[in-house]
């Protein structure tokens, strides 16, 4: 066995079993640090294929700022994970079945079909120089009306978070111009006739 | 003596299908847990990254990284608002089980 295939072996083992205790841990903490576990293998098996950059993107912006981002979540929450895993047990049969059928499918494909495809050796070598270099020569010419869509899709994303989640503080005080434009004289001033006193002159 | 050859394509096809197989049983054995639902389209995201690089690898195509770049970009625009709806969620009706939500039911 060479040593890139134990390689692929070793991580390979290691991204199933944290796959497998995401979606089985008891601790949503436990959970969201096994797919960290995940990612970063599977950026390892990325790297191996030569896609440098995105395995780099993938542990600096997913890991870093997605799992973050979940693990900021499921800190905040205070969230009773007993009564959530009650049935558990009882979906194990469905779960299992379920996700031997879609392993088989589509394993069948590969194998049923005998793929002419390339299969031996290690992949071969980056096309156009580094990998960071081949898809920059591709995102900013060919793909860039797709490359600014994604930064509008990111852009509707902070935007749909923050009105999602943002609360009103009722307590400030603050000018609406609206209201004061509207304002009628008789809302700021009342004119009331008292008719006057005659005061009893003292001598 | 190798007795196993070195990984080729089908080895990390199967290792995506694995990956996503994993990922949908996940979403029936914690179907009323929001969170680890999340979790399982992260994974179902990655299995399907694997497979892009793969092909795009072993294929000498380029396109198919370009591909898995906008697929991180969506994906963690996904997350971002996943997770603010589920804070919102969380914070009108007090838990984040399924069954809690069905306050659009007539």
């Amino acid at each position: 066995m060479t040593f890139p295939t134990a390689l692929f072996y070793f991580f390979a083992a290691i991204l199933v079993f944290a796959a497998l205790r995401v979606v089985t841990a008891r601790n949503p903490v436990h959970a969201v640090l096994w797919l960290v576990l995940a990612f970063f293998t599977a950026a390892a098996h990325w790297l191996m294929l030569r896609a440098e950059f995105l395995a780099i993107v993938l542990v600096l912006v997913y890991v870093g700022a997605v799992m973050v981002l979940f693990l900021f979540v499921v800190m905040m929450l205070d969230i009773n994970f007993q009564n959530l895993r009650k049935e558990f047990r009882s979906y194990i049969p469905v779960g299992a079945t379920v996700g031997v059928l879609v392993l088989v499918e589509m394993t069948l494909a590969l194998v049923g079909g005998r793929l002419g495809m390339p299969a031996g050796g290690t992949a071969g070598p980056a096309p156009g120089g580094s990998n960071t270099k081949a898809l920059g020569a591709l995102v900013y010419t060919e793909f860039v009306y797709p490359f600014e869509i994604a930064a509008v899709i990111l852009l509707v994303a902070i935007i749909a978070a923050i009105a999602l989640t943002h609360r009103k503080r009722r307590k400030t005080k603050y000018q609406d111009p609206n209201e004061q434009v509207k304002v009628r004289p008789r809302d700021r001033l009342r004119i009331l006739n008292i008719p006057s006193e005659k005061r009893e002159s003292q001598e | 003596m190798e007795f196993v050859s070195a990984p080729s394509l089908s080895h990390y096809l199967v290792l995506g299908a694995v990956l996503f197989a994993i990922s949908v049983a996940g979403i029936f054995l914690n179907r009323k847990n929001v969170i680890i639902l999340l979790m399982a389209i992260e994974l179902m995201l990655l299995a399907v990254n694997m497979n892009f690089i793969a092909f795009s690898s072993f294929m000498g195509d380029m396109a198919g990284q370009v591909f898995v770049f906008f697929i991180l970009t969506v994906a963690a625009a996904e997350s971002a608002i996943g997770l603010a709806i589920l804070v919102l969620l969380f914070r009108n009706v007090g838990s984040i089980d399924v069954e809690d939500m069905g306050r659009l039911k007539g």
